[in-house]
């Protein structure tokens, strides 16, 4: 089973790298840019076939390792 | 005072910290590999600067779940003193021992040079070989040193005296929130800092700011 973890930061954490995405945008001349937050994806491939306890065994990873629950939100999508 | 240095794949700046260690205590650290189980019973245990498992998901994530670490939770929740310098920070707060994250630099750049530092709290382990307030100069070598924590976490830190070094005059180099340098953890026994003090320990070195720190260690263990 495959499963994409989305790791973005909290809204509200600072986020240079977004900010600096956001001015090159600007620089480019795209207009009507609002904001710009990076985040960073990990795709799994996972012996569980089950979704739900893949969706169970993922997050507990999350939590444990793959974000970092103080700055980060995580969001998990089973892609089949 | 017998101390060790967990050595991860990616540290640097662990010569530096063996160094200072020996110099100032006289005793050669023991340095323990990250997959060692067992950290020998010593008075200091410090994890030392660089870029553990070359920064990979984040800095200091994949250190701070290492066998080596587990031992260093387990014993700083018995006592022991715990250092963690720049990338041993990083560390540590990824290892939940010590409160909020380090995040990259607010201008996104690599910054090594010299700061100020203010010693916010003397009465420390780590800290009462200077006085309160004392400005003490201190390197800096790091991408992500960006100390962050929310508003009731800061509360705590600031209230409860913890903040235990501030950048001082204007040298904030990294964006941290209110200029936070080193913080302490509930019982203050471990310390976490982006500043290097064991590399300001010889002449040679252009200052001996550092010094004070390990000292202080040194007569915390002798008391």
């Amino acid at each position: 089973m495959k499963v994409r973890v989305t790791i973005t930061l909290k809204a509200g954490v600072l986020d240079p790298q977004g900010k600096a995405i956001e001015g090159a945008l600007r620089g480019l001349g795209f207009a009507g840019i609002d904001g710009a937050r990076q985040g960073k994806i990990v795709d799994l491939s996972l012996a569980e076939t089950d979704p739900d306890k893949a969706r169970a065994a993922v997050a507990d990873m999350c939590e444990k390792l793959l974000a970092n629950t103080v700055i980060e939100n995580y969001d998990i999508a089973i892609l089949g | 005072m017998r101390s060790a240095v967990v050595l991860f794949p990616g540290s640097n700046r662990d010569h530096d910290m063996v160094k200072a260690l020996h110099s100032v205590t006289g005793v050669e650290p023991t340095v323990v590999w990250h997959q060692d189980a067992t950290i020998p019973d010593v008075d200091l245990i410090v994890l030392p600067g660089g870029f553990s498992y070359g920064d990979y998901l984040r800095c200091g994530a994949i250190a701070a779940r290492s066998p080596a670490m587990l031992d260093v939770a387990r014993k700083a929740k018995a006592g022991v003193r715990v250092l963690g310098v720049c990338n041993g920070f990083q560390i540590l707060t990824e290892a939940g021992l010590l409160p909020g994250a380090l995040m990259r630099n607010a201008h996104l750049r690599f910054v090594c040079k010299e700061v100020k530092l203010e010693v916010t709290n003397n009465d420390t382990d780590f800290t009462r070989a200077y006085s309160k307030g004392e400005v003490i100069r201190c390197p800096v070598a790091h991408h992500d040193g960006n100390y962050f924590a929310d508003p009731e976490t800061l509360a705590r830190l600031e209230g409860e005296g913890r903040v235990a070094f501030r950048y001082a005059e204007g040298t904030n180099p990294n964006g941290s929130i209110n200029d936070i340098a080193g913080i302490l953890n509930e019982t203050g026994n471990v310390l976490g800092m982006m500043p290097h003090p064991e590399n300001l320990i010889e002449a040679l070195h252009g200052g001996l700011d550092g010094r004070g720190l390990f000292e202080s260690v040194a007569t915390s263990v002798a008391a």
